[in-house]
């Protein structure tokens, strides 16, 4: 059943010794349809997974053109250290499944027993979301909405699927936000994309609780590239939450999703990240909202996983005092690099943007605060505020920050708040002296210091981020 | 029945010009049941015997004992010392942004108990302490000492002497920063805490705390080291006389 013997074998004893308690989702299934999966990527590989799908003529001609873009693009060298990602050795398109299940035992037993040990099941009938969508590999696996949100016109569905039933709005809507040449990833994910979430949420419909979605790489080398649209019409709301996690494997896999989310009049949407891929992983996505008037859009972005993670939540505002807002929290130990952000574009009077950014290292983790704030000549009277901190465990950690500020009228309010602190001795002191053991005592300041964040997140992710800090500080110290 | 035994410590500061000798001989035995109170003037070492007793990495002991119940407690970590019962109420409790004071209080007692306290009954205990020290509840969700007075500092260290129940508490300047009302709720956490069952080291630069918390033995602690010892009415003679003839008796 389980085949984490498996996973031993590719790694060595020291290895696997290291990983041991450290990340609790390393583990693999059998990997039937990974192993034949063909690699690398040409016009061939985009054409068969149009076919594959059956798609329209309009969705091979957009993928051809993208991966024309992408061939062209240079790699990105301004941020992290991206020369370890082989695109020929990238599995692009593994499909794992026939057929999407409706219930979980209609899934195959190893890709149910991933979800029940992810403990997903669970969440859906405790009634904690509204909505799942399980993606295994390429493909969404596992789908379900509350009826009485389906009654009312809410549409949650993959995004093959959306392309499938949904093809005009679909079509009006995707690439719309976020062109396939906006920058080298997005144009890979255009060319490759498959799976991901399609939402629509009717005029003044309020989802209440969260509609979630479960990305889980199961393959050595394998390349997923969901594509996520969603559309909040005028009133409405919605929040949706997502988490990561993939096996640990000798070699690297790739990540490269892209989410547009269009953010009609006076609608709000709200959407949570808790990414913890295994540290063999390149997270490089692209993420961006378009807010009209009077529109909310919140991102709320926890990295802790990854080896490497690019990550830039990106707001367009629009329309008059629309906001945008960015929560971030981001974790780095050994041998990653979490180099986050966000970029707020005011485009309307009145629009206000804020970025709160937390990270931590430790270990001799880097993270890297990178933000932009642009205010274009029209946007009077519009305020932004950022403010990051960056907390350092120990000496041999490192943190960086790069903000861009780009303002171009006079008439507007702007902030800007950076510190970096370390855990100070007195600190810890305090703490142990009423008994808590050093890793707890750095634990515990940690997890304060993230507290700002960790309190805006869903419950159960909450106390996984409180789990996985604990994780990571054992035997953090000396 | 506790005993603490400070058996000839010395101690140094470590400082950017190397370590620079701060406690130099001090023998000091607190029984159960008793409250000591050792007084000096400012720069006298007190402080630095509170935290070398604790095991603050700032001072590094150079020679002497300090046994808990018979038991080196110079080998134990900050924590496991803490766990085998000595308690530090601070001078300057430190900040913990975003901890919440009912999680380090709830983290701490499980931690000196061995076992999380059952929910239940920990609710409780906790409001009738904090009522006790005319604490609000709103405190509880407040982070650790963050944006608290002075006032309100001391009244936290000195509930958690009562969570904690330790068997030998020390208390450096708990009177310090404290105005009339305060000294007063203070001073009764303090003697609520005393009984035959544990012993109070009681730091203080002032006699005033003294009319509220009468110590059995007081000591005068100058350059380092005891100079004299006596009864409560030593810190009368204190309170007449200040510290002038302990201080010139002993060479700096």
């Amino acid at each position: 059943m389980t085949t984490t013997p498996e996973v031993q074998q590719q790694l060595t004893q020291e290895e696997t010794l290291a990983t041991l308690g450290r990340y609790d989702f390393g583990w693999a299934d059998s990997d039937v349809a990974g192993s034949t999966a063909r690699r690398g990527l040409s016009a061939d590989v985009v054409a068969d997974i149009s076919r594959l799908k059956s798609e329209p003529q309009w969705m091979l001609d957009f993928r051809l053109k993208a991966l024309d873009l992408f061939e062209r693009k240079p790699m990105p060298r301004w941020g992290s250290d991206l020369s370890g990602i082989d695109f020929d050795n990238i599995k692009y398109f593994v499909r794992s499944s026939e057929k999407q299940a409706a219930t979980w035992d209609d899934l195959p037993a190893d890709i149910k027993n991933t979800y029940d040990k992810l403990g997903i099941p669970e969440a859906e009938k405790a009634r904690l979301v509204s909505g799942v969508a399980a993606q295994y590999e390429s493909e969404v696996v596992y789908h379900s909405i509350r009826e009485d949100l389906e009654q009312q016109g809410v549409i949650f569905l993959d995004t093959d699927s959306g392309l499938r039933e949904h093809p005009e709005l679909f079509r009006e809507y995707f690439g719309s936000v976020i062109p396939s040449g906006d920058n080298k990833f997005s144009a890979l994910n255009s060319a490759v994309w498959s799976g991901g979430s399609f939402i629509y949420v009717p005029p003044g419909v309020h989802v209440e609780i969260p509609l979630q979605a479960y990305f889980r790489i199961n393959t050595e080398n394998m390349g997923q590239f969901e594509r996520t649209l969603i559309i909040a019409d005028e009133g409405s709301y919605v929040h949706y939450v997502e988490g990561c996690t993939a096996p640990i494997y000798k070699s690297d896999s790739l990540h490269s999703a892209v989410v547009e989310i269009v953010v009609k009049k006076n609608a709000r949407v709200r959407y949570t990240t808790i990414q913890n891929w295994s540290n063999n992983v390149y997270n490089l996505v692209t993420k961006r909202a378009k807010a009209e008037e009077g529109a909310t859009m919140e991102w709320v972005d926890g990295n802790l996983g990854s080896k490497v993670t690019m990550k830039y939540p990106a707001v367009m505002l629009m329309g008059e005092h629309a906001k945008g807002e960015v929560l971030s929290i981001a974790f780095a130990g050994e041998g990653q690099h979490q180099d986050a952000g966000a970029k707020m574009t005011h485009l309307a009077p009145n629009t206000s943007s804020t970025i709160i950014s937390k990270s931590v290292a430790r270990g001799g983790g880097r993270t890297s605060y990178r933000g932009l704030i642009r205010v274009n000549p029209r946007a009077t009277g519009s305020r932004s505020t950022v403010k990051c901190d960056a907390l350092l465990v120990d000496s041999i950690s490192r943190s960086d920050t790069y903000p861009y500020v780009d303002i171009r009228t006079d008439d507007v309010s702007m902030g800007h708040e950076a510190t970096v602190s370390k855990v100070s001795d007195d600190q810890l002191f305090y703490l142990m002296s009423r008994g808590l053991t050093e890793d707890e005592a750095m634990a515990m300041v940690v997890r304060g210091f993230v507290e700002p964040i960790a309190r805006e997140l869903p419950m159960e992710y909450a106390l996984e981020l409180n789990r996985l800090i604990e994780l990571q500080m054992e035997g953090s110290v000396g | 029945m506790s005993t603490l035994e400070i058996k000839d410590l010395h101690a140094s500061v470590r400082t950017e010009d190397g370590p620079k000798e701060i406690l130099r001989g001090v023998d000091l035995t607190v029984k159960a049941g008793e409250t000591h109170a050792i007084m000096g003037p400012n720069g006298s070492g007190k402080s630095t015997l509170a935290y070398a007793i604790a095991g603050h990495p700032k001072y590094e002991i150079t020679s002497g004992e300090v046994l808990l119940d018979g038991e080196s407690v110079l080998d134990m970590s900050v924590d496991e010392r803490a766990r085998a019962g000595l308690f530090l109420a601070m001078q300057y409790p430190v900040e913990v942004p975003g901890v919440s004071m009912a999680n380090f209080l709830r983290s701490a007692a499980t931690a000196v108990r061995g076992e999380a306290p059952k929910l239940r009954t920990w609710v409780k205990e906790v409001k009738s302490a904090m009522s006790d020290l005319d604490i609000s509840d709103e405190f509880a969700d407040r982070s650790v000492n963050e944006g608290f007075s002075g006032g309100e500092k001391k009244r936290h260290e000195v509930l958690q002497l009562a969570l904690l129940n330790p068997k030998i508490a020390i208390l450096d300047e708990t009177d310090s920063g404290l105005d009339v009302d305060a000294l007063r709720v203070v001073s009764e956490g303090v003697n609520r805490f005393r009984s035959p069952e544990n012993g109070v080291l009681l730091i203080t630069h002032y006699t005033r705390i003294l009319q509220h918390i009468t110590p059995d033995h007081v000591h005068v602690f100058s350059a380092g080291r005891i100079v004299e010892s006596g009864g409560p009415e030593l810190a009368d003679d204190l309170e007449k006389n200040g510290y002038e003839r302990f201080v010139k008796a002993v060479p700096a």
